[in-house]
This record gives C-alpha cells, sequence and structure tokens, in this order.
C-alpha cells in the first residue's frame, strides 16, 4: 500500500475586491489546498522518514493541478505561492518538514519553472488547528506587493495520526498594496530575489 | 517613541525533548511581541509613511529583545521571522507597512548579518487572534534544518484599533532535522540563499 493515503481534501477560494479602499477591477484570488493524510509515522520515533518524502514527490504534482484549476485553469495567471503543514499530536515537526521537496518542487515546476524559493512554515496541532501560510512573488522574494498570508485549518483534522499538507497561490498583489520596494514589473528573474 | 505600545512580551520555548528523545543542547525561539496603537485605523490613508518609521523602531526593539530573552551574543543567532496581526479597524496593508520597508534593517543588525530574506506573514484578527511566525536561517534561505514557525498570541490584543507585531529569532534549527537538504555547516552566505 502507498505511504499516501488521503482521508480529505479541502480547496479553499477567497476573492477579494476591496479592503476600505478603492474597489479592484478584477479581484484578488487568494487559494489553498489542503489534503487530510495519513501519517505513516505517527505513534514513535522512526529514523529514516524519507520514503515518505519520495512518495509525496507525485501527489505535490497533483495537489498542485487541483489548486490551478481551482484558480481558473490558467497557470500563468499565478503570481504568489506557499505552503505549509500541520502535524497530529502522535507525530513530530520533523515529518512537516518532509513537504518542502514534493510541494515546492512541484509548484515551481508547474508554474513554468518559478525561481523563488516557496516559502512555508508548519506546526503540531489538534483537530481545528489554523496555520498561517506565508506567501510570496514566484519569480522574486523580494517583490514587496506580493508578501501575503493566509490563514488555514480543517475543522476535524489533523487527528492524532494525521497530517495535513497544504499549499496556497494568489493571483496577485495585495489589494491595496502601496508600500512601494521592488515591483513585478521590475523583476530580474536570475537568482529567484529580485 | 513614535509607536504607542500598549504592551511587550516576551516568550521563549525551549525544547528538551522531541518524540521521546533527548534535545542536547534544547532548541530554543524567542518571540518578542509588541502591541501598538493603530494610527490609520477607522480610515483609509493613501501615504502610510508612520507606519514604516514605526516598523524601523520596532525592528531593533524586538530583535534586541529576543536576543537578550535568548541570552546569546547577536552572531549565535540562527534563524529568524516576523509577522503582524492587524485589528478589525484597519486593513491588512497597514501589516505590510510595518513589515516590509524598514523593519528588517534594525533586526539583522540585532543579528548581525542575516543575509537571508526574512520569512513573514501578514492577517486581519480579532482579540486572541494566533499568527505563526515563519522561520527561516538568517544567512541563507535554503537551509532546510531551519524551515519552522512559532505561533504567537496575545490573549487582549489585537483591538479594533490596534496592531500586534513579532519578531521571532532563533538560536537553533527543528529539533531532529533529518530531511536532508542544504545544513548549516556549507552555508556560502554571499547571497542569502545557498
Amino acid at each position: 500500500m502507498s505511504l499516501v493515503e488521503v482521508r480529505k481534501f479541502v480547496t479553499i477560494i477567497e476573492e477579494i475586491w476591496h479592503e476600505g479602499g478603492p474597489v479592484a477591477a478584477t479581484p484578488l484570488k487568494v487559494g489553498a489546498i489542503a489534503a487530510v493524510l495519513k501519517n505513516p509515522y505517527a505513534g514513535g520515533y522512526v529514523q529514516d522518514i524519507m520514503p515518505m518524502m519520495d512518495a509525496l514527490k507525485p501527489f505535490g504534482l497533483e495537489m498542485s493541478k487541483r489548486l490551478i484549476a481551482a484558480l481558473g485553469g490558467e497557470p500563468k495567471k499565478i503570481e504568489g505561492f506557499g505552503k505549509g503543514a500541520i502535524v497530529g499530536e502522535a507525530g513530530e515537526l520533523e515529518h512537516g518538514a518532509l513537504w518542502h521537496v514534493p510541494g515546492g518542487y512541484a509548484m515551481r515546476e508547474l508554474l513554468a519553472n518559478a525561481k523563488a524559493i516557496v516559502p512555508s512554515t508548519k506546526k503540531v496541532g489538534g483537530p481545528g488547528t489554523r496555520l498561517d501560510i506565508p506567501v510570496t512573488h514566484i519569480n522574486a522574494s523580494y517583490v514587496r506587493s506580493h508578501f501575503n498570508a493566509m490563514e488555514v485549518g480543517i475543522a476535524d483534522a489533523p487527528r492524532a495520526n494525521e497530517m495535513v499538507l497544504i499549499l496556497v497561490m494568489t493571483t496577485g498583489a495585495r489589494v491595496h498594496e502601496r508600500v512601494g520596494g521592488l515591483k513585478a514589473s521590475e523583476i530580474k528573474g536570475e537568482d529567484g530575489l529580485r | 517613541m513614535k509607536a504607542k505600545v500598549r504592551k511587550l512580551i516576551v516568550s521563549v520555548e525551549e525544547t528538551r525533548r522531541e518524540m521521546g528523545r533527548d534535545i542536547v543542547p534544547p532548541t530554543r525561539k524567542a518571540a518578542a511581541i509588541a502591541v501598538i496603537e493603530n494610527p490609520f485605523a477607522g480610515k483609509f490613508a493613501d501615504s502610510l509613511d508612520p507606519l514604516i518609521d514605526i516598523g524601523e523602531e520596532l525592528g531593533d526593539l524586538l530583535g534586541r529583545r529576543a536576543v537578550e530573552a535568548l541570552g546569546i551574543k547577536p552572531n549565535q543567532a540562527e534563524s529568524y521571522g516576523k509577522a503582524a496581526i492587524v485589528g478589525e479597524g484597519g486593513e491588512l496593508e497597514h501589516a505590510a507597512a510595518i513589515l516590509h520597508p524598514k523593519l528588517g534593517k534594525p533586526l539583522r543588525a540585532a543579528v548581525e548579518k542575516g543575509a537571508a530574506l526574512v520569512p513573514s506573514a501578514k492577517k486581519m484578527g480579532g482579540i486572541g487572534s494566533p499568527i505563526d511566525v515563519p522561520l527561516g536561517h538568517k544567512d541563507a534561505a535554503y537551509v532546510r534544518s531551519h524551515f519552522d514557525g512559532m505561533e504567537v498570541r496575545v490573549a487582549d490584543a489585537p483591538r479594533a484599533n490596534e496592531i500586534v507585531v513579532a519578531v521571532v529569532v532563533t538560536d537553533s534549527g527543528r529539533p531532529i532535522p533529518r530531511v536532508g537538504g542544504l545544513t548549516k555547516d556549507k552555508i556560502e552566505g554571499k547571497d542569502g540563499l545557498k
């Protein structure tokens, strides 16, 4: 049996028109996909956890595809991304770290080999725990207008022997971005930073 | 001070056991948090410059407080992160104004160097809202053992006209890192990435 055993998927799309200021012509979309998986290493210390990282690679691609589809199906319209993991109480923080490679590389691959590092966070928590997923521009981490975050959580997960793996994508800048800094139009696109 | 600070909170987490194993020396994370008045609560303003200056002031104050709380020399800091929660009278952009233009420079001075991007998160929230502060190595964003997060929360903040600003500094990575990737002894420390 595969190490990747899914109990449920949750997809959330926020469409943001304004936040007290001018109404946007095109709303910002901020979307998340979360998967509730069985944690194969819950319950005791396991030294070698790398098999799960490999098992998650195709799964990361599947989740990325689902999220892009939920945001309209056009990879070119995705401008920001982030990822995170919540590990149920029978697991360990390190199990959440298994998501870095599969989640990050999958999104970058599907988004025309995006150059920036995918920002992330993780924690151990019970059912209903919420996680603030950091978001940055997909090609240049220092684009100031695209620094954002999305709070994600699932009422009945993670149970003790589960983990919740999350991807977030956005279609643009914060709706009232106006604090200067590097603009998306000025990206050099060489190092993933600027 | 330019910021009208209602309270400061410093919280240190020291992890001595993880998944039944001793962690020697313990991993440690310190959060320094300020609850400040939001000068723009209840009104839309085009220029957020006063918040940008407040960010500079808080980068210094909170960075130093976190390092002091760990009892370390600045160059012993290993990872960092920042976040803000804006009370309901404000907008998300107020968090961006505090966090992005000027907070980083004095924070980097407090931890010495800091070649890497300071990972961040932001959101709107009511009293008692928690926020997950993302963490990354201060000199090389790709150090995989140091990707982490710290949840912080102030029970009586943010009120509608307040903002909670948090800076986290650590002297260590995750307790039992074993998912491969770049390790801290291999840091080149030139571009902030590797």
